[in-house]
């Protein structure tokens, strides 16, 4: 199927990333390549199949919940672009 | 002396430990054959230099003190996905390109506790997203065995590394042949353990259910001496298998007669260069006839075909939550020229990630996305355990599976980076054994063209002993293994 430049533009902001018009442009033509190649999953027949999330039989792996220490605070933070009081800053979230 | 860049890492140890030379010497040749050919090359994101000098001293004391195991003062090539506390950590991003991490990976603690020497950290795809290296922030790698030409990726800087003598050994990650892919191309040997054998603790995320750290090497027995030190349960790694890993090493010598060995006939179609397929023939005959095997080109896996849609829809969508985390607000890139923070984030993403990246995160995005879901993401997870099944039918009748490793040889730099479709079929033959989670390892099977061929070993759940016993035989039959690029250098 194709995708069109609005499908693009609706995938960028679900994935809050910033394109400009080329790139839309782009994207959805090579999206609707590729996608093209995927058809042909459509007609595997896949009743009764269980989906596979990863190759291991594991189950719920548990561990002892025991308090062990983290990062400190300092150090978490000496990444961050911009700190406040030990927070994480940014700017305004409600616009 | 001065060419201790050329010993494999397993000789190294041997001179090391009768003290012909000391672990600072091997070192200093190998950091003077990195400013040598790096030029050229461009194995590296960060060459590490004081870092290594000062692990190689640590080193000597340990074979003064005769403490030294097989990696100590051994100079390794670390993947940049691979975190390292106090060492910039990119991951080929411009998102993480002034990321300093806080804390160690597994594998990093493990070649520290070996006592292994990190010459510096390897470039990559972004992400480890690519079959070239040419999609780092930060510039493409060369092959070294011919500069204009990719090493393939995504661990194009670990395998062409090796392959040029800056390194004598080094950390890769697979997810869909990003370790066996660039060895086939570099002429050097690389192994995709089981998921789960190796911990992903520190691991850069791309595919979680497909991820898996491994070595890769001039030879095989360099390659087993690795995996003994990365390999083993981490309880930071819930998917870690707690069983007790095997000596891996005991394996190399014992010889394959009786193996039986499966040829897929699906991966023998269009695509494959004649010169691959030569050399892969020529290699089924070494395995039959000089080295005992029973060579079956009968067996048939017939969704092998599927396999591709099947990776690139799960891969990019693990990736597209796994990305989610590169937001500008807790490390990282971060643009703040807009007002809010929402825009800040689309800036930053816009910005941090590379074309391939972007790519990949809306490729996940909408095969996750309400209405597509089952049709994309679930098929594609039903075809896997189709694919999961036939493997392990194939295991009743087979001990290990043998294949190309790709298509090609290795092509020229710029040639696929306009058609990402041509550049994903790049993997098509090392891809359903990573949406299987099955160990395998490509090992270098002679040259087509003047470039070096590999020839794939696919094992079942946890043989990585069988896969390692039979590359050390056909390593010994075929007789090209341990070659290092000259690149223009000292000749």
């Amino acid at each position: 199927m194709a995708l069109t430049t609005d499908d693009v533009r609706h995938i960028a902001r679900l994935a809050r990333v910033g394109l400009n018009e080329a790139d839309v442009e782009r994207y959805a033509a090579q999206l609707t390549v590729i996608l093209d190649h995927f058809d042909a999953l459509s007609r595997v027949p896949t009743e009764g199949l269980e989906p596979t999330a990863q190759p291991l039989p594991l189950f719920n792996v548990m561990r002892a919940d025991e308090v062990a220490p983290s990062l400190p605070q300092k150090v978490a933070l000496e990444n961050a672009p911009e700190v406040e009081d030990g927070y994480f800053r940014v700017r305004a979230v409600l616009e | 002396m001065s060419d201790l860049w050329r010993l494999t890492g397993h000789e190294a140890h041997e001179g090391l430990r009768r003290r012909e030379f000391t672990a600072v010497e091997l070192t200093e040749s190998v950091l003077t054959r990195v400013l040598e050919v790096e030029p050229q090359v461009h194995a590296y994101i960060t060459v590490t230099a004081d870092v290594a000098l000062e692990q190689a001293r640590e080193a000597d004391a340990k074979y003064a003190s005769g403490t030294a195991t097989p990696l100590a003062g051994i100079p390794v090539a670390v993947k940049d996905l691979i975190v390292t506390k106090g060492v910039r950590t990119t991951a080929g991003s411009r998102i993480l390109e002034n990321f300093v991490p806080p804390y160690d990976s597994h594998v990093y603690e493990q070649l520290r506790r070996a006592g292994a020497v990190m010459v510096g950290k390897a470039n990559m795809d972004e992400f480890a997203m690519g079959s070239s290296t040419e999609h780092s922030a930060f510039g493409p790698t060369s092959n070294p065995w011919d500069i204009s030409l990719v090493p393939g990726g995504s661990s194009g800087g670990s395998a062409a590394a090796v392959a040029a003598g800056e390194a004598l050994v080094a950390l890769g990650s697979d997810t869909g042949g990003s370790i066996r892919q660039p060895a086939a191309f570099c002429g050097v040997v690389g192994l995709d353990p089981t998921y789960g054998r190796v911990s992903r603790f520190g691991i850069v995320a791309f595919g979680s259910s497909l991820d898996q750290v491994g070595p890769i090497g001039r030879d095989v027995e360099d390659v087993a001496v690795m995996l003994d030190c990365i390999a083993g349960h981490d309880p930071r790694d819930a998917t870690s298998n707690p069983e007790p890993k095997p000596d891996f090493r005991n394996y190399l010598a014992r010889g394959i007669e009786g193996m039986r060995i499966g040829v897929p006939k699906e991966y023998f179609v269009e695509g494959m260069e004649p010169g691959v397929r030569a050399r892969i023939d020529e290699s089924l005959r070494i395995l039959e006839q000089d080295l005992g095997c029973t060579v079956d080109r009968e067996l048939s896996l017939p969704s092998t075909e599927h396999a591709l849609a099947v990776y690139y829809i799960i891969a990019p969508s693990e990736a597209s939550a796994n990305l989610a985390r590169y937001d500008g607000v807790k490390y990282g890139f971060s643009d703040r020229t807009g007002n809010s923070m929402w825009q800040n984030m689309e800036d930053t993403r816009q910005g941090g990630f590379g074309v391939e990246v972007k790519r990949r995160i809306m490729l996940g995005t909408y095969a996750l996305s309400a209405g597509y879901y089952d049709a994309y993401y679930v098929k594609a997870q039903k075809v896997r355990t189709l694919i999961n099944r036939e493997f392990q039918a194939a295991f009743e009748r087979y001990d290990l599976i043998v294949t190309p490793t790709a298509p090609t040889v290795a092509f020229p730099i710029g040639a696929k980076l306009d058609d990402p479709y041509a550049m994903y079929l790049n993997d098509i033959y090392t891809i359903p054994a990573s949406v299987a989670g099955l160990p395998a390892i490509s090992v270098p099977c002679g040259e087509s063209e003047g470039l070096p061929v590999g020839v794939q070993f696919i094992g079942n759940f946890w043989q990585e002993g069988k896969l390692l016993q039979a590359a050390y035989a056909f390593e010994t039959a075929v007789g090209w293994a341990n070659r290092v690029a000259e690149v223009g250098g000292s000749g």
